[in-house]
């Protein structure tokens, strides 16, 4: 694996071949691999070893960016040519800010959590194998079939400019994936986390399982408005759709669906949402696409949008702007992605507040007397963009419940909800755990319990 | 290149594969974009490295780097053996592969102007033109515009035998006007939404789309929408542009028609599909206008599925789908095609890049154009009542591809074979075999155009992948109109 020195000398021979008023290297990669199951067969088994580096000149306000996988001294000499020539037929841009220097990138005051664990760089394929086939032991002792993924990776990513900022993230994940299939039904569940040794293959496999088998033969009932219980990785599955629209550029641009909305009640006072890499249930790298460290952002507050997150270019233009007044506090927060790019930022290490009352699952069923189970939501797409109006299916585990009890699986339902109108009607929530979906990022969410929840049409299973 | 896969191809040969192959790829990008008048980003890059796929012990091993040197080649090889070892303790049976007969082939994809040869500044000097004009339309508050060429060269070995060396360019630009105004924010796209349009062509691409001559009318209809009345719910016979059609063939019919979704190999991820292994030559998909091939040849056009040998080496192939409304054909590999009967495979297995197994993919999944003369005006012309729809703003399906849900930027009713009003957030749903079956009218061929989907995410790790999608604007009658909006 790249260490940090071995970088940072491939930085020092770079700078050598620049011509540029200023140069910043981004180094990453790893190995990768991943086992594919399904049919109760591994069907598809790959890895990956491979390395990138990613180079920004900058000229006078003009910046432009160039990446190979090439390390060699000519191949280095060709990536900073290629990226100055770039940066060199830009338009100066007035918004464009010097590189920070490590002043701005100071050594954090806690230590940072390690996102590294042995037994995941460790992990062969052998053992994934063994996983899988506890796996399908459980599907076949279920006579059903099972489809999935065990996943694993051992990576960095560094950074370094030539005004001497410099950091260094290593890290590991792993994630399983079970879908076990019936007649007609379907289970599924997700897990994962940088140590493998949290993951639990025949736990997964057996939850998977069981929702299969008691949402077989699926009855039809009508669309409409129900109470629904979502478990954590439907709600990160939805919401993770709004915060894209968190990042201070996405006000100045006027995409967001906060634009006028900033500061003022727009969820149920029971939503506390915090943007903290460094929370124990999170992972990722702790410095953004400049070298910023990431600082723990309270984003929403008692379901008031109180906080938004900035790249250093994004902040200044925002306390210029005709909206610094209507926006909370306005700072760098290390948010921002690589540069150059349109997007300016936005928070991804979501972590939902435990509300002061949590209730698992078994209690907002028990709580229910007439409503809906989801174990997951599939193809989610943004209808309306101000409403935040979100479209998408139920998939593999829809239950049916009333009298405080599941039923019986139902016929999936297709949604088109509005995320400020799910937010606002939130009677109850768990305490959140590390989930994965499929549509969003991995964040810290809870299970929730929310009425009126739109359902607009049945599918045919 | 030879030499390289040729030490991979010897090591997985000594330590017993029984089938071996390695594909090598250079790729090369460049990407610009502008927003309000500033460049957005300005990027190049390249990437160069294999994979080595292998059959042993009757299973699947992949493995790939982006280290040339023969102990990192060789030691990838002996990995991809380890590793099709491990996956052969859970199987069932031996992979089979359909023989094909090995090829030694050249191919380039036609192009006239090679795009990378084109300035920088030019590129930015005609994205910041159009940035210009749409910006000169009061009330556009956001001008987005991209442009990107991709060259992709590859070369293929195979322990049969094969040495394929493909390259392919791909030209791929558009822009959109946002405009945001009390509570509401819309937009219009221009050529197709979500990046524009994208051919396997070279730069002649962008000089054919008059993207600055539209670029004043987008902007327009982007604010216009804003105070357009809201699109109707209920049942109405609609108008598809040719791109959405695209986006509705891509969606209800190339992704259910992929072998491996319907035997479950996705199961977990992309999902499976509805068109069972007993409804091939049996169902009747859509109505008898509707005629929808797989078309990867270069005779079919400059798709994205365009190519001359997919990634195990099968030549291109044109394979009917739907046929006068008879679904008559899936996507196929050559480990699949055992399945429906077939004696060889599709030739639809492509990979995102070096360091990725190919899978089935769509190739060009396009729809065949009416045979009578009918023009998109003449098909409003024909219809007394009902909604014209144009260019995608969303799309959502469920895992068996039943139940779908898209809507569009911009509708407009239609009375008396008239275009009237403008209508804003426009939308529409159903089930894909009512849908099709639905169709009772389709432009013909002087209005169909081969749209490019680049970025149809599927397998686990994902790959993103360019697909192909002739369509033609066409009309279906009696569908539900506006339950995107219903409820909210």
């Amino acid at each position: 694996m790249l260490n940090k020195d071995q970088a940072a000398e491939i930085f020092e021979k770079l700078k050598k071949h620049s011509t540029a008023d200023e140069v910043e290297a981004l180094i990453y990669g790893g190995k990768s691999a991943l086992t594919r199951f399904a049919n109760n067969t591994i069907h598809q088994n790959v890895a990956e070893e491979s390395y990138s580096i990613s180079v920004r000149t900058a000229f006078d306000g003009r910046t432009a960016r160039a990446t190979t996988n090439k390390f060699d001294n000519d191949s280095l000499q060709r990536v900073v040519q290629a990226s100055e020539s770039l940066a060199k037929v830009q338009h100066p841009d007035p918004d464009l800010l010097p590189m920070p220097d490590a002043s701005e990138s100071p050594a954090a005051a806690e230590a940072r959590p390690s996102r590294h664990s042995a037994q995941t760089a460790g992990l062969t394929p052998e053992l994934r194998a063994d996983a899988v086939e506890k796996i399908v032991q459980v599907a076949t002792g279920h006579k059903l079939t099972t489809a999935g993924v065990f996943a694993s990776s051992e990576g960095v990513e560094g950074i370094f400019n030539s005004h001497g900022l410099n950091d260094w993230h290593a890290y590991t994940s792993s994630e399983i994936s079970v879908t076990m299939l019936a007649g007609d039904s379907s289970g599924w569940q997700k897990a994962n986390s940088p140590d493998v040794t949290q993951l639990d293959p025949t736990g997964l496999a057996e939850v998977s399982a069981r929702k299969a088998l008691e949402s077989a033969r699926p009855r039809e009932i009508p669309a409409g408005k129900y109470t629904v219980i979502l478990e954590p990785a439907a709600v990160l599955d939805l919401a993770g759709f709004m915060f894209w629209d968190f990042g201070g550029l996405s006000i100045l641009d006027q995409r967001s669906f906060l634009n006028n909305r900033v500061g003022t009640q727009i969820f149920g006072a029971n939503i506390n949402i915090w943007d903290d890499v460094a929370h124990p249930l999170q992972s990722g790298s702790p410095f953004d696409g400049e070298g910023i460290p990431r600082q723990r952002v309270h984003l929403v507050e008692n379901g008031v949008v109180k906080r938004l997150v900035y790249a250093r270019a994004t902040a200044k233009k925002m306390a210029q702007s005709e909206y610094r007044d209507k926006v909370g506090p306005v700072a760098a927060t290390g948010h921002g992605f690589s540069l150059p790019n349109e997007m300016g930022e936005a928070p991804m290490n979501i972590v939902f507040s435990t509300p002061q009352d949590p209730k698992t699952v078994d209690q907002m069923i028990a709580s229910t007397e007439r409503g809906i189970l989801v174990t997951r939501l599939w193809y989610i797409r943004e209808v309306d963009p101000y409403d935040k109006i979100l479209t998408g299916m139920t998939r593999d585990g829809t239950f049916y419940v009333e009298g405080g009890k599941v039923r019986h699986g139902i016929l999936n339902f297709r949604f088109n909800e509005s995320l400020i109108h799910m937010l606002s009607n939130v009677e109850a929530m768990g305490t959140p755990v590390r989930a994965s979906g499929e549509e969003s990022f991995d964040m810290v969410a809870p299970p929730m319990k929310v009425r009126d929840f739109n359902f607009t049409e049945v599918t045919k299973f | 290149m030879k030499a390289i896969a040729d030490w991979a191809l010897d090591v997985a040969n000594h330590l017993g594969a029984s089938y071996a192959d390695v594909r090598l790829a250079d790729d090369r990008h460049r990407g610009l974009s502008t927003k309000n008048g500033k460049v957005g980003s300005a990027s190049v890059a390249e990437s160069l490295g294999f994979g080595v796929r292998v059959i042993a012990d009757g299973a699947w091993g992949f493995a790939a780097s982006d280290d040339l040197t023969r102990a990192a080649v060789e030691a990838t090889a002996a990995r991809a053996v380890e590793i099709a070892k491990a996956s052969s303790r859970v199987k069932l049976h031996d992979v089979q592969l359909a023989p094909e007969k090995a090829m030694t082939a050249e191919w380039t994809s036609p192009f006239q102007i090679d795009p990378f040869t084109t300035s920088v500044e030019q590129n930015i000097e005609l994205l910041l033109t159009i940035d210009s004009e749409l910006r000169s339309v009061p009330g556009v508050t956001l001008a987005e515009t991209n442009l990107n060429f991709r060259r992709e060269e590859q070369w293929f070995f195979s322990s049969e035998g094969a040495d394929i060396h493909q390259t392919k360019y791909t030209t791929g630009t558009g822009y959109v006007a946002h405009a945001f105004a009390g509570s509401e924010i819309q937009k219009r796209s221009y050529p197709n939404s979500y990046g524009g349009q994208w051919q396997n062509k070279g730069y002649e691409l962008v000089e054919e789309l008059k993207l600055v001559e539209n670029a004043r009318r987008v902007g327009e209809e982007a604010v216009a929408l804003l105070t357009a009345d809201k699109c109707p719910e209920g049942v109405f016979n609609i108008i598809l542009d040719g791109s959405q059609l695209g986006l509705q063939i891509h969606e209800s019919v190339g992704h259910p028609i992929e072998l491996d979704r319907v035997l479950g190999m996705e199961a977990n991820f992309a999902g499976t599909s509805f068109l069972t292994l007993d409804k091939l030559r049996t169902l009747r998909y859509g109505s008898e206008l509707v005629n929808i091939v797989a078309d990867a040849r270069q005779e079919h056009g400059p798709g994205l599925g365009t190519f001359a040998f997919d990634d195990e080496g099968v030549p291109a192939q044109c394979t009917p789908i739907i046929t006068n409304g008879l679904f008559t054909g899936y996507l196929s590999s050559r480990e699949t095609a055992h399945t429906i009967g077939a004696s060889r495979s599709g030739g639809t297995l492509r990979a995102e890049g070096w360091n990725r197994l190919p899978i089935i993919r769509m190739t060009n999944i396009s729809i065949h154009p009416g045979e009578k003369p009918l023009t998109r005006e003449q098909l409003i012309a024909s219809t007394d009542d009902g909604i014209y729809m144009e260019t995608n703003r969303s799309w959502s399906i469920d895992d068996k591809r039943y139940n779908f849900q898209f809507g569009c930027e911009a509708g407009w009713e239609i009375k008396n074979g008239k275009r009237t009003r403008m209508l804003k957030n426009p939308s529409y749903s159903g089930i894909t075999t009512e849908f099709w079956n639905a169709m009772d009218a389709i432009c013909s061929r002087d209005e169909w155009t081969l749209w490019g989907t680049p970025h149809c995410g599927k397998g686990q790790p994902q790959q993103v992948m360019g697909t192909g999608h002739g369509a033609a604007p066409a009309r279906f009658a009696g569908v539900k109109v506006g339950s995107a909006y219903k409820g909210t």
